[in-house]
């Protein structure tokens, strides 16, 4: 089994609140900020390497983002992913999902041998859950999103799919694309021997070039999407506790309140 | 001279400091209040290749050394002590097999301790503590066999290791020139679990009688050779002694922050209590022991590493780091006021926990003797 796992750098969770929105050109603003892994990636990264020490085989780490994304990486590395490979090229800046997924997809091509695709549900920061779905559309290949499940019998897959009151049992043949939820696995700690090993391996660097992709297929010029205006949602106002003597007086003003908004 | 940690050493603390706050600090309530042996986190520990820290590589360790572990272990016993001192008793085992044990030993024991075996020391008996010299435990050959036969108590990780290294005399008209250390393995006939203490802190560790009667060990256990137990006792209490004061130093500095912590967000007479300089000079008293404690501490592990005699500094590192760990849990509680009496709060448990350092691995007493004999040899 040769899979490959695509990884996005985040801003660290706890620090999200400190992310402010640059109103003159509608980007974000993360410097400072420190990074993590986008954590159902994490989850996509152990699901990969749970499989393949089950069933042999090669697990290849990809992201697309700026050099500091090595470490994200290296922290594949350590928890014993194979190889890794940085989409780096200044031109790939400002790239919407779509332009996201085209350069992912070439490089998924560039490496060519694969049986099965992995991703996280979605990026905690952008929140879209398109790239899985866009890349196993250009690449042409199935794809089961929300697995909580995954088991590989006989070169096919076998996938527990979290829907909103329960789940489905979907089948497909490989490759496959899958994206994964928090509910699938446990992300191990690296050992440290994984951690003196990742710190001396190669990261591959790929440019535009060594994708044999068009400046205007990527980056801002690929991007379809335009983003005109970017905002914090006013913070939800407080919600009105209903008080009363006993448990009848609340439920009959509730009943006066929602029959005043006429919702019943 | 330089004070900055290596990369590797960064890197690895980083993961350590994760499992830490995730996995092992959210448990030590709950080891302390059930008594509960912390097998899992030491497991993950394993998992994580960390029992093999000091291992040479060919046993399967990582060979980083003793300034590497102190790292690691300062933050596992910050995070838990009690898992911290379990880490740390492995060690106690490790060290005389690497430093006395013969190929063979090291091939079958170490590569099993740096992979997730658990080990103890067992020396301590009802009438030999401070006077290691006085062990009763007797060990006679018959055909080939060691035959151990005693009572060993306070053994930390006892019933729980999977391999203990044992002291006993094989000539007890030689008294202290008569000991000898074995390897013990946790199923040898005739070697069972007696009492186990009931403590003031440190619940969830085991401390038990160890019962050898007749115990059944193989020649080949034998540790160098009949006579070497003391000098293997006294090697393995000097590197010991590190990984105690690190425990230490480890209960001190968490201290050290939950009182930080508490003193900005407790409010008195309309200020946090941090903004009281009586409040402000216990933390810089803390802050200051601390730094000292962990400098002679690194201090003792660097020598050790590089060959250097360190057993003075150990002791001093051993004898500081425990007395700061006991001053700084105190003045943790005083800052906390009436809740630190509580055990809402884990301070009164770092209070008990600190106690502990100042009796084993040699009382402070002994550190003070070992210390001033080393002085009056090295300024005569
Ligand atoms: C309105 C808006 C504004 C944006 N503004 C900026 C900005 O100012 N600056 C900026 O840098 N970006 C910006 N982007 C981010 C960028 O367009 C998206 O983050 C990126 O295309 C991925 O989409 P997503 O984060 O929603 O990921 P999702 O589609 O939610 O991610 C799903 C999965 O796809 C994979 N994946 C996602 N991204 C990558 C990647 N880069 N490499 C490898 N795998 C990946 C992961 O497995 C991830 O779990 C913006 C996006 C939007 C929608
Ligand atoms: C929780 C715990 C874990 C332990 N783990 C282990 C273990 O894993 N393996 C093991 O072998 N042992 C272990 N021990 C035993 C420990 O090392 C001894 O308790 C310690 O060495 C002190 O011995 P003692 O208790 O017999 O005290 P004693 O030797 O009786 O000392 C009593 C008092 O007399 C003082 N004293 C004694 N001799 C002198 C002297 N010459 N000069 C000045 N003062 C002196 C001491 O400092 C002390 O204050 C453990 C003990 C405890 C409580």
């Amino acid at each position: 089994m040769n899979i490959i796992v695509c990884i996005k750098q985040v801003p660290d969770t706890e620090h999200l609140h400190e992310v402010s929105i640059n109103p003159e050109n509608n980007t974000l603003n993360r410097t400072g900020i420190p990074s993590i892994i986008n954590p159902f990636d994490s989850n996509a990264v152990e699901e990969a390497l749970r499989i393949k020490e089950k069933l042999g085989g090669k697990v290849t780490v990809i992201t697309m983002g700026p050099p500091q994304a090595e470490n994200a990486l290296r922290e594949t590395l350590a928890m014993g992913a194979d190889e890794a490979i940085l989409l780096s090229d200044i031109k790939l800046a400002g790239s919407d999902t779509l332009a996201t997924s085209v350069a992912l997809t070439r490089a998924i091509e560039v490496i060519g041998d694969y049986d099965l695709i992995l991703f996280g549900k979605q990026a905690i920061d952008g929140d879209t859950a398109q790239v899985g779905p866009e890349v196993s559309e250009l690449l042409a290949i199935p794809l089961i999103t929300y697995a909580r499940r995954i088991e590989i019998l006989d070169g096919k897959i076998k996938v527990e799919r979290v829907l909103e009151e329960g789940y489905e049992v979907l089948e497909a043949g490989l490759p496959c694309a899958v994206t994964v939820t928090k509910e699938i696995n446990e992300p191990r700690f690296a050992s440290m021997r994984g951690i003196l090993k990742a710190r001396k391996q190669e990261i591959l660097h790929w440019n535009l070039e060594k994708l044999r992709l068009k400046e205007e297929e990527v980056g801002l010029k690929g991007s379809p999407t335009q983003v005109i205006r970017i905002f914090s949602p006013p913070p939800r106002p407080r919600g009105e506790i209903i008080e009363g003597e006993n448990t009848e007086e609340k439920v009959a003003g509730l009943l006066a309140k929602l029959k005043s908004h006429r919702i019943i | 001279m330089d004070f900055e940690l290596n990369e590797e050493q960064q890197l690895m603390l980083e993961e350590v400091k994760k499992v830490c706050s995730e996995k092992i600090a959210p448990q030590a309530e709950q080891v302390e209040k059930e008594g509960r042996f912390p097998r899992e986190t030491l497991m993950l520990l394993a998992s994580m290749d960390l029992f093999g820290l000091v291992i040479p590589e060919e046993y399967g360790g990582l060979d980083m050394g003793f300034l590497t572990w102190s790292v690691i272990a300062e933050e596992i016993s910050k995070a838990c002590a009690t898992t911290g001192l379990s880490f740390g008793a492995n060690i106690l085992c490790i060290y005389p097999i690497m430093a006395f044990g013969n190929e063979e030993q090291k091939k079958k024991y170490l590569t099993r301790l740096a992979k997730d075996s658990i080990g103890a020391f067992g020396l301590t008996e009802p009438g030999a503590g401070s006077d290691a010299g006085s062990v009763k435990t007797q060990a006679v050959k018959k055909n080939g066999k060691y035959y151990l036969t005693g009572r060993k108590i306070f053994i930390t990780n006892g019933g729980e290791a999977d391999v203990y290294v044992i002291i006993a005399s094989t000539d007890p008209s030689r008294g202290a020139r008569g000991l000898s250390a074995f390897i013990v393995e946790k199923d040898a006939p005739g070697f069972t679990i007696g009492q186990h203490f009931d403590k003031m802190g440190f619940r969830g560790l085991p401390n038990v009688e160890l019962v050898l009667e007749d115990c059944e060990i193989p020649e080949e256990n034998l540790l160098r050779r009949e006579g070497a137990g003391f000098k293997v006792a006294m090697e393995t209490f000097a590197a010991g002694r590190i990984g105690v004061g690190i425990g230490a130093l480890g209960v001190a500095q968490r201290a050290l922050e939950e009182a930080v912590k508490y003193s900005r967000e407790r409010v008195q007479f309309e200020k946090p209590i941090s903004s009281f300089q009586a409040v402000q000079h216990l933390l810089a008293d803390m802050a200051t022991e601390i730094e000292a404690a962990r400098l002679l501490l690194y201090k003792a592990a660097w020598l050790k590493d590089q060959g250097k005699p360190f057993e003075k500094v150990a002791s001093m590192g051993k004898y500081y780091a425990s007395r700061v760990a006991m001053d700084s849990t105190v003045k943790a509680v005083q800052i906390f006021g009436g809740y630190g009496y509580t055990t809402d709060y884990p301070v009164e448990r770092l209070m008990r926990e600190a106690k502990l350092f100042e009796i084993i691995e040699g009382t402070s007493e002994i550190q003070k003797n070992i210390i001033a004999l080393k002085v009056l040899k090295e300024y005569k």
